[in-house]
């Protein structure tokens, strides 16, 4: 599924980083703790966080994620929509909570 | 080839910036795709403990035919005991630290995890000394 379906479907905010909407989803990854995405997540996933500075797009980035997605109406900071916008790696936005999101990407994406 | 990168301790805008450009250097190489992301799982977080954990640092990259070394010295506090600042979950950082995410103590065992070698020598009071070796040849090592 490309990121635009996942908007889509779970009907997503998309704040930044269009031309990334048709990066492949390969799978998830929730944490709100940095270290823990660095040494567990892997490319193609998308990334559920609560974290709205510019070191989650560091991260992203660096392990060449597919998307990122904010829960519970958490809003990017400035430079952060900045650095999603550079790496054209879309950043999206739900009221939903990370139980709710979480397990409606898994219904969407379980192999 | 010899690269060179400062690190300014306390500045999380920055963090990550040297190790993006590491990640570039070894795609332009041609470097196994397995290999180049341990090697940024392993120098993000060296990098990114030199702006939590101490004042400022240079990054030195040297590459070769058979490996890269990246060596990052920092002036800082420096590590007491590294033996426990290598236990998974052990962390000094501060609360503002740890409200951005870091601070878990899961730094130091990636970098041990994803490096093919990995030396840390400290000095209280004065800073840091990371060295991470990465072998393109998974045959290197065992050589
Ligand atoms: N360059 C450094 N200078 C001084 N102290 C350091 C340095 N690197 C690591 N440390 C010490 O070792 C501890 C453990 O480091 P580690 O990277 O494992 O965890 P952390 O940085 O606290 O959290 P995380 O990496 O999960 O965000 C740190 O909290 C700090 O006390
Ligand atoms: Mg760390």
């Amino acid at each position: 599924m490309t990121v635009k379906e996942l908007k889509e479907k779970l009907d997503l905010t998309i704040y930044s980083g269009e031309q990334g909407l048709d990066n492949e989803i390969t799978g998830g990854y929730v944490s709100d703790l940095l270290s823990d995405v660095m040494g567990n997540a892997d490319a193609g996933e998308v990334w559920v966080t609560l974290q709205t500075h510019k070191n989650v797009m560091a991260i992203a980035s660096l392990k060449d994620m597919a998307a990122i997605i904010l829960v519970n109406n958490h809003k990017p900071e400035e430079d952060t929509l900045a650095q999603s916008n550079e790496e054209g790696i879309p950043l999206l936005g739900t009221a939903m909570t990370t139980f709710e999101v979480t397990g409606r990407l898994w219904e969407l994406i379980k192999k | 080839m010899h690269f060179e990168y400062q690190i300014e301790g306390g500045n999380f805008t920055r963090a990550g910036y040297a190790s993006s450009e590491i990640k570039k250097k070894l795609k332009q190489l041609n470097v196994d795709l397995g290999i180049i992301k341990r090697t940024v799982v392993a120098t993000y977080e060296a990098e990114v403990n030199v702006v939590a954990h101490a004042y400022s640092g240079t990054i030195y990259v040297d590459f070769d035919e058979e490996k890269v070394v990246i060596k990052l010295v920092d002036e800082g506090p420096g590590i007491p005991d590294i033996d426990q600042a290598m236990k998974e979950g052990f962390s000094t950082a501060s609360s503002t630290v740890r409200e951005m995410g870091f601070g878990a103590g899961m730094g130091l065992p990636n970098m041990k995890k994803n490096a093919d070698d990995l030396q840390i020598t400290s000095e209280v009071n004065k800073g840091t000394t990371v060295v991470i070796t990465m072998f393109f040849k998974k045959e290197a090592k065992d050589l």
